[in-house]
């Protein structure tokens, strides 16, 4: 009959209206500023810079490669490379970044810059409230302002920090192991070529 | 108490009639009369507009706005600071005059159909008598109003919205009008005075409203939907369907203008409202006799808030129509309904008293609404959708 499903719809409504004073678990809204759900471990606003040790200049892990500045597709990072270098968590002479500078308005939270960073330097946050009444220099970060220690980061994404951990600690062993080779190795060319010395004293002349 | 209102402004023109020439006061007496309207109504549209937000955030399972003030009642108050203090962007496209004009040109009418509504004893500002039909034939120019504001935006989205509440609200006029003509067969006149007084006795438990006989049931079902739809309200919104038009005629509008026409919307709503229980629920009368002693203008805004409350239940319920949806309902249902309303009615009056006209009366209505409701769904095969994914 015409007007069945009205009326069914109607007391539908009524119930929501009614339980809603009722019951609070019918409330799905949480109210933000006093109230917060915790973010979930994928969370991902907009990317900071990874230090290790004390000092965010010193520590910073990126090595101005300028990979995540050519693949961000709104092109929201500016890097000027370095002139002199600095030593890295290898102990390898590497560039850094003179400025690093991330425009906030401008980036679309896509999180390809930290997928492409060979060296597990530019990372995702989850600091969301960045509203300010300047739109044009509030919003503009520089390193100084991204550079946050990985101990931020072990806190905010436990799972993916540890991986990143894991691939550092692996690349620093294979750095070590080679160096150890190469040490080795070279001793050993010396040892050899002392040796080959002392069996040829005397070439036939 | 019941003629608070009206011995005030007596005394009040008593008063101004020492310091005032004679031929100034029947001027200052409609200012009054004008100045009491707005205030009362425009205070009624800022709370409807909280009590709809927070009855639908309710009906969806959210809070509302709880903000502003005690439970988020001072909205409309920080809502109406906004709406003054945004900037006036005007297309640079647009008819500039017409543009402006397009929002006074529909809160004029919205205003001026108040002046025939009786919201208390005595209370009304003019007693025309052909009242009904004043308050039809100006209302009607809402359409032109909001056909002015879509065509002078040079917005196809605008022109789009136009278009369709001219449509619609034409096809909705017919019904919205034959509705009431069943009372006017009735009671034998146009004025609403009248027409309120004739429901003014007490028949045994119920009293006399016209909304408590078959025909007045069946009017006014149909005068409440016809009136939904010439108020653009859900689910008769498509002129300003958010979805698909952004916000269909006054697309184009910001600032002030953006809110007064949201004023008019609501204004008209609440006076097609009060015609709604002028004609059916017995105007400013009180439902028992023991009741009496409560004033009328008490009556007819408890009424209207009532009535309110079904406008905004009824939103949070149905989803909005489609355009030949909109249309078939009009056309194959309203008025169809509204003529065979008319021949029942006409039956309640020549069948003489009894139970015999409560009979054929009711029969003509219910079983023309079952057949034409039947027929509304003939041959379209409806049947209960069935979701792939969203189970
Ligand atoms: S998250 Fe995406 S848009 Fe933002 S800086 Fe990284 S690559 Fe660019
Ligand atoms: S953040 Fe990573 S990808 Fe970007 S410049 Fe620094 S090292 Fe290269």
């Amino acid at each position: 009959m015409l007007g069945e499903g009205i009326i069914k719809g109607m007391a539908e409504t009524a119930r929501n209206f009614l339980g809603s004073y009722v019951s609070d678990e019918r409330l799905t809204t949480v109210q933000y500023p006093e109230e917060r759900i915790p973010q979930i471990e994928n969370a991902r606003q907009f990317p900071f810079l990874v230090f290790d040790g004390d000092d965010p200049m010193k520590g910073m892990r990126c090595v101005a490669c300028q990979i995540c500045e050519k693949e961000c597709p709104p092109k929201c990072i500016y890097i000027v490379k370095s002139k002199d270098k600095k030593p890295d968590y290898k102990n390898q002479q590497q560039f850094y970044p003179a400025t690093f500078d991330i425009d906030l308005s401008v980036c679309m939270s896509c999180g390809i810059c930290a997928e492409v960073c060979p060296f597990e330097s530019i990372k995702m946050d989850t600091e969301f409230e960045l509203s300010t009444t300047d739109r044009f220099g509030g919003l503009l970060v520089n390193k100084h302002q991204l550079a946050k220690s990985n101990g931020h980061y072990r806190k905010i994404h436990p799972g993916d920090a540890a991986a990143s951990d894991a691939a550092l600690a692996a690349e620093l062993a294979k750095a070590q192991a080679k160096a150890k080779a190469d040490v080795e190795a070279k001793a050993k060319a010396a040892a050899e070529a002392k040796a080959k010395a002392a069996v040829q004293p005397t070439p036939a002349t | 108490m019941d003629q608070i209102f009206v011995a005030l402004k007596h005394w009040l023109l008593g008063q101004l009639a020492t310091i005032l020439p004679a031929w100034l006061l029947p001027v200052v007496s409609a200012l009054m009369s004008i100045a009491a309207i707005i205030g009362v109504f425009a205070t009624l549209f800022a709370i409807m507009t909280i009590l709809e937000r927070k009855g639908l955030g309710r009906i969806q399972n959210r809070y509302g706005p709880n903000r502003v003030g005690p439970f988020g009642f001072l909205q409309p108050a920080a809502d109406g600071i906004k709406a003054i203090i945004k900037e006036d962007v005007v297309p640079r496209a647009a008819d500039k005059v017409v543009h402006f004009l397009a929002p006074v040109v529909l809160v004029i009418p919205a205003l001026l159909v108040y002046s025939v509504l009786p919201i208390g004893r005595n209370m009304v500002a003019i007693d025309l008598d052909a009242g009904l039909l004043f308050f039809f034939a100006v209302g009607a120019a809402s359409e032109l109003a909001v056909f002015m504001a879509g065509w002078s935006s040079r917005n196809k989205y605008a022109l789009l919205g136009a278009m369709r509440a001219v449509a619609q609200m034409v096809s909705y006029e017919i019904p919205l009008i034959l509705s009431t003509i069943s009372v006017v067969m009735i009671t034998g006149t146009l004025s609403p005075v009248k027409i309120v007084e004739a429901q003014s006795t007490h028949a045994g438990l119920l009293p006399d409203w016209f909304v408590f006989t078959p025909w007045g049931f069946a009017g006014f079902i149909l005068f409440m939907i016809s009136a939904n739809a010439e108020a653009n309200r859900s689910p008769f919104d498509l002129p300003e369907g958010e979805s698909e038009l952004v916000a269909g005629y006054f697309t184009e509008y910001s600032g002030f203008k953006f809110a007064l026409f949201f004023l008019a919307e609501y204004l008209g709503l609440f006076a097609v409202s009060g015609l709604g229980i002028t004609l059916f629920l017995g105007g400013w009368n009180s439902p028992f006799a023991a009741l009496d002693f409560v004033p009328s203008w008490a009556w007819f805004f408890a009424k209207l808030l009532g009535l309110i409350v079904l406008f905004i239940w009824t939103r949070g319920t149905l989803p909005r129509l489609r355009v030949d949806q909109l249309m078939n309902f009009a056309w194959k249902f309203m008025i169809p309904m509204v003529l065979i309303n008319l021949v029942a009615a006409a039956a309640w009056h020549y069948v003489g008293g009894g139970f015999a006209r409560w009979f054929v009366s009711g029969a003509i209505v219910l079983g023309s609404y079952l057949l034409l409701g039947r027929g509304l769904f003939h041959g379209k095969g409806i049947t209960k959708r069935t979701y792939r994914y969203a189970e």
